[in-house]
């Protein structure tokens, strides 16, 4: 579904003078999900993780490196040439409200990407489809003419789903979606991208410093440090044997889940 | 002893209509012990953040008013305090550290020039005297090269730095309470992990009593001895960390702990709760939890009162709580 090989990223600080120090962020990282699969990326903030997600959804250009959706290598295509393939692949972020424009009503900012990739729908048409998108999501027709405050965490994040959903997709990107969240809320949240991931086969790029909702929700995890992939592997096989000392560092700092676990 | 005695707030009066009090805390009572932490946890709107800032009378220049109860520092009204002994009450015997570290510091005054502020306005020292303390304090809190710092800027310290100099900051006149509303929301998961640290040696090596507001009950776990749970304005459930995570009394409580990844096998959809917290003005006549606890019936509509559960110290409020145990 999508995959990346040997990606890197530099970026120069201190302008043209050429004075400033390269920061090698994204260091020949390489991996790849499946239809269906949920692949987690965890790490500090600073250490790549957010650059490999607009790395990936070209976002961001890559210095060197190959990146597929599906079949289609695209990491040197053109914005005209790669704007009809944006839709197999969706980003959803922590705060997705930040991108809506709080002058338009939801039902136009979900339905934005329908008037890029499928002109041919009427309003009414597209209208339509926000509001089946937006119930699969949990939310209510009544809320398509509404504009975007007053909204909570919650269902803000079904929204930001809801437009990332909108045009089809086949891969989301999730760049901390929950982290914002309560733990009820939370909670909603992720079983909402359960059953729509099941309902769909969507796979999942799931970017999060949380490891118990990584745990919850992953097949299979990277740990990257200072823009190296330092481990890989199935969720499983990382939590109970962590081969690389860095991975064992960030599952010890775990918070605990009763009183009598303190160390 | 810092105490909360039955503390009721009110939002500040709309301008658009009536003029009844809208309440967003009501007929609240803790009760903070030096050398003890206690947890302060609900979700979001919940009235954690307002609870918090009445310790130090901090919502009222934004409007919110005390209508009813009191707030006692070793039996001495905090409402009864003048100015002078309430700024000398802030920093100096309570001290308050906040989620934003980077909104808590003024950007255009030196780490230096903040810090000897706050130690000159509690401590008698003179200017030499003041700036060996500040340099101890940072070195306290695990910033070494401490004389530099006290000549650099905010911008220019990462998250972490940012919050530890708070904390050096709320340490500089030996205060006996620290109220600390979700001081490390903001930060990495790393960087979490060591500003707990820290704030957990501090808090026992000066035998400090703390209020930790928090979502987290990782957190919880993790630092506090007591914990209080709050939902719509009042606690629900309140008891030593021990007694609430081995013995849940209240459906709320127990909703909420249930929702967490860590105790549900992954992949499992997550027990959630549904809907909202109400807003202030918008909670139902009975239990408040009631419009969202599968356990709600008849009994539910009056009044429900915080009572004594099985051990000492722990109470819940619900009048299915034999019931609820046995479920
Ligand atoms: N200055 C204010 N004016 C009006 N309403 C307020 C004000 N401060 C808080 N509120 C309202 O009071 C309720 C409790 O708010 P509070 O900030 O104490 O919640 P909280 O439990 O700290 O939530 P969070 O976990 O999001 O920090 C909310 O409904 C909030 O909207
Ligand atoms: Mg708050």
């Amino acid at each position: 579904m999508l995959s990346v090989e040997k990606l890197n990223k530099i970026y120069h600080s201190g302008g043209l003078l050429r004075r400033g120090q390269a920061n090698h962020a994204v260091k020949d990282v390489s991996f790849h999900i499946a239809e269906g699969e949920t692949v987690a990326i965890v790490g500090e903030s600073g250490s790549g993780k957010s650059s490999v997600a607009r790395l990936v959804m070209r976002l961001l250009p890559a210095n060197s490196g190959q990146i597929h959706w599906r079949d289609q290598e695209v990491s040197q295509l053109s914005e005209h040439h790669l704007r009809p393939l944006r839709s197999h692949i969706q980003m959803v972020f922590q705060d997705p409200f930040a991108s809506l424009n709080p002058r338009m009503r939801i039902w136009q900012s979900v339905g934005e990407g329908l008037r890029v990739h499928r002109p041919e729908l009427s309003r009414t048409q597209r209208r339509d489809e926000v509001a089946e998108i937006l119930a699969l999501c949990g939310m209510d027709a009544a809320i398509l003419d509404r504009y975007p405050h007053q909204f909570s965490g919650g269902q803000r994040q079904r929204i930001g789903i809801a437009r990332a959903l909108i045009v089809r997709p086949k891969v989301l990107v999730l760049d901390e979606p929950v982290s914002a969240l309560d733990v009820s809320v939370q909670a909603q949240i992720l079983n909402l991208l359960q059953r729509l991931q099941s309902e769909f086969n969507l796979s999942y790029l799931f970017i999060s410093h949380d490891l118990s909702v990584v745990r919850h929700v992953a097949d299979r995890v990277l740990v990257m440090f200072n823009g190296n992939v330092v481990e890989q592997g199935s969720v499983e096989g990382v939590f109970s044997d962590p081969k690389d000392a860095y991975t064992q560092k960030l599952l010890a700092a775990r918070p605990v889940a009763h009183p009598s676990e303190r160390r | 002893m810092l105490e909360i005695r039955d503390l009721s707030l009110a939002l500040p009066a709309r301008t658009d209509h009536s003029d009844a009090d809208i309440i967003a805390v009501s007929n609240l009572s803790l009760r903070l012990q030096r050398g003890r932490v206690m947890g302060l946890v609900g979700e979001s709107g919940c009235g954690k953040t307002l609870t918090a800032q009445a310790i130090l009378r901090l919502g009222e220049h934004q409007g919110i008013r005390r209508t009813g109860g009191d707030i006692l520092l070793d039996q001495q009204s905090i409402f009864a305090m003048d100015d002078v002994t309430l700024r000398k009450m802030r920093g100096g015997r309570v001290s308050m550290i906040f989620q934003e570290p980077m909104t808590a510091l003024n950007p255009v005054f030196s780490i230096g020039s903040q810090m000897l502020e706050v130690i000159h306005l509690h401590l008698n020292l003179d200017a030499e005297a003041a700036r060996q303390h500040a340099i101890r304090l940072l070195q306290d809190v695990g910033l070494d090269d401490a004389g530099h710092l006290l000549q650099q800027y905010p911008d220019s310290l990462s998250g972490g730095m940012r919050q530890r100099v708070l904390i050096a900051m709320a340490m500089s006149a030996n205060a006996d309470f620290i109220i600390a509303d979700e001081p490390t929301t903001a930060l990495d998961v790393s960087v979490q992990k060591r500003i707990i640290a820290l704030l957990r040696n501090l808090q026992r090596q000066r035998g400090l009593g703390m209020l930790l507001v928090t979502h987290d009950f990782g957190l919880v776990a993790e630092m506090c001895d007591d914990v209080a749970v709050m939902y719509a304005g009042e606690i629900v459930e309140t008891g030593s960390v021990e007694d609430v995570f081995d013995h849940p009394a209240h459906p709320y409580t127990r909703a909420l702990m249930g929702c967490r990844p860590e105790i549900n096998p992954p992949g499992t959809p997550l027990p959630v709760i549904e809907g909202n917290v109400p807003a202030p003005g918008l909670w139902a006549a009975g239990c408040r939890f009631a419009p969202r606890c599968k356990h709600a019936d008849q009994a539910c509509a009056g009044k429900v009162a915080l009572h004594q559960w099985s051990r000492h110290q722990h109470q819940a409020r619900c009048v299915h709580v034999e019931a609820a145990e046995s479920c």
